[in-house]
């Protein structure tokens, strides 16, 4: 059956791929708090259930129960709009992450590389519109400064894939987790992590770099007219987007569901298993990031962009495609 | 009439409706909400004839870049409602109208031209997979390709010269 293998098996894969980040993001909520306790020396939450762990229970039926307010001299469709369109690409980059051996978790499309640079360049737009959209001098500019922030950590992190992808020599993720890497390759990718890291740190407006909503200027800058279940959304997007970037660059820096030596292409079982500790890992480094180092200002980190981050990215790349063209 | 054909015409509706959507509304921002709409279902039009390429491509830079961008603008600028001033001048739609269909009619020959030799080239592009496009930008279109890089390399940096702040004239003492 034609319909069944292109509707009914993948609308099947989505709904179980959603429940699982969904909780997932329910319990980083909790992991960060409790994280975020311990770097300062406090307990974290410890109250609802053992050690805390139905708080995001209580916080999910607080967020439903809250009235759903509108104020009066927004744009309602585009107020709206916000918030979903800010979820949706932070969901949908999830189809071509690969889980285990020959299984993406919804679809092996030969452009998987290109459908994470679009979602990344139109995952923005959630937080422009929803700036735009309150008709608020503080929303409008927390909105205009995260798109700007996007858009420019938005090229070195182009050239950051561009330089995986000439490595790989394949659009698809699933091929490029299970194609073979030489030792230098593995020490060369490395060497970039960080810079990839601090890319993906303002992709996803995660401290240091979250001048769009620094409170002690722009009170809370684009989600300033939100309450309830729309900023319930916004806080969503901005976790999924956590877990969904450490996913990405637990596949393209650190195997994604592989183990060495081989042991998980026996076991593929294992693989999604591999995948999850691998990503509370990063999601570890996420919040140790967010626990120690404050934010720069803002021409700081433009500046840090432009003349430093694009320039290197562009010559890495360049190194790369000469070492891909010499000794591959 | 089969079901890609039927998603296909449906798409096809909405990419024209959301096409009108951006000359009819009297506020810049729907316009280019409007403009995004019709961009990505472009996109899925592509999908639907087997071009992924394109079709991601399509995203990166028209929504991914170009709509950000005139978002930017109409957000600094300033958006308030258009008085459509236009309405002044009783002749400026008559004329856009001509004009369209002018365009229209242009497109359409040069369509129904292309279509009798087209077929061959498609088949060589594979659908527009990356390989294949790469291949013939950098063989048979290495020219065009290499003029269109030079021209936005002379966009480039007519706007750093007319972004440029003019030398103060003052000495530093």
């Amino acid at each position: 059956m034609d319909w069944l293998n292109l509707i009914v098996f993948p609308l099947i894969r989505s709904v179980i791929l959603l429940f699982i980040l969904l909780t997932a993001f329910a319990y980083l909520t909790w992991y960060e708090r409790k994280l975020l306790a311990r770097f300062q020396i406090r307990y974290g939450p410890n109250r609802a259930g053992p050690y805390g762990l139905m708080l995001p229970a209580a916080d999910a039926v607080k967020a439903f129960f809250k009235e759903e307010v509108i104020p009066n001299h927004v744009d309602k469709v585009v107020y709206l709009l916000g918030p979903v369109l800010g979820l949706i690409p932070v969901l949908a980059v999830w189809a071509v992450i690969p889980i285990t051996k020959n299984t993406p978790a919804i679809a092996d499309v030969n452009i998987g590389f290109l459908w994470i640079l679009a979602l990344t360049g139109v995952e923005s737009y959630g937080i422009i519109l929803a700036g735009w959209g309150s008709n608020n001098n503080y929303s409008l500019l927390g909105a205009l400064r995260s798109s700007a922030q996007m858009i420019s950590y938005e090229l070195p992190l182009g050239m950051f894939l561009v330089s995986i992808l000439m490595l790989a020599g394949s659009f698809s993720l699933v091929q490029l987790v299970q194609s073979p890497r030489a030792w230098w390759e593995w020490l060369w990718l490395w060497i970039m992590f960080p810079f990839f890291f601090i890319c993906m740190l303002a992709e996803c407006n995660r401290t240091p770099f979250d001048l769009p909503e620094t409170e002690n200027e722009l009170v809370a800058g684009f989600q300033t007219e939100y309450g309830g279940m729309k900023f319930a959304m916004f806080f969503i997007a901005e976790y999924l987007n956590v877990i969904t970037t450490s996913t990405l660059m637990a596949t393209l820096f650190f195997g994604g569901w592989k183990l060495p030596f081989g042991i998980t292409d026996f076991l593929p079982i294992l693989g999604p298993f591999v995948l999850a500790v691998k990503v509370i890992i990063l999601l570890f480094v996420f919040i140790w990031v967010r626990a120690s180092i404050g934010r720069p200002r803002y021409d700081q980190l433009m500046r840090f962009t432009w003349q430093y981050l694009l320039p290197g990215s562009i010559v890495y790349m360049i190194i790369t495609a000469l070492l891909v063209l010499f000794f591959k | 009439m089969t079901l890609s054909v039927l998603f296909f015409v449906l798409i096809g509706a909405i990419s024209l409706a959301a096409a009108v959507g951006v000359v009819s509304s009297n506020h810049p921002v729907h316009s280019a909400l409007f403009l995004l709409a019709h961009f990505g279902t472009l996109a899925i039009l592509y999908i639907t004839l087997e071009a992924q390429f394109l079709a991601a491509i399509q995203v990166i830079i028209y929504a991914g870049g170009i709509v950000i961008l005139i978002l930017f603008v109409i957000m600094l600028i300033g958006s308030e409602k258009i008085v459509n001033q236009a309405e002044h001048r009783t002749w400026t739609p008559y004329v856009g109208f001509a004009l369209g269909i002018v365009l229209l009619g242009g497109l359409a020959i040069s369509l129904l031209q292309g279509f009798t030799g087209v077929e061959p080239n498609a088949a060589l592009l594979q659908g527009g997979s990356p390989q294949a496009v790469g291949l013939e930008l950098f063989t048979r279109y290495i020219l065009p390709f290499e003029l269109a890089a030079v021209l936005l390399l002379v966009a480039l940096l007519g706007a750093l010269l007319l972004a440029r702040r003019p030398k103060l004239k003052i000495e530093e003492q």
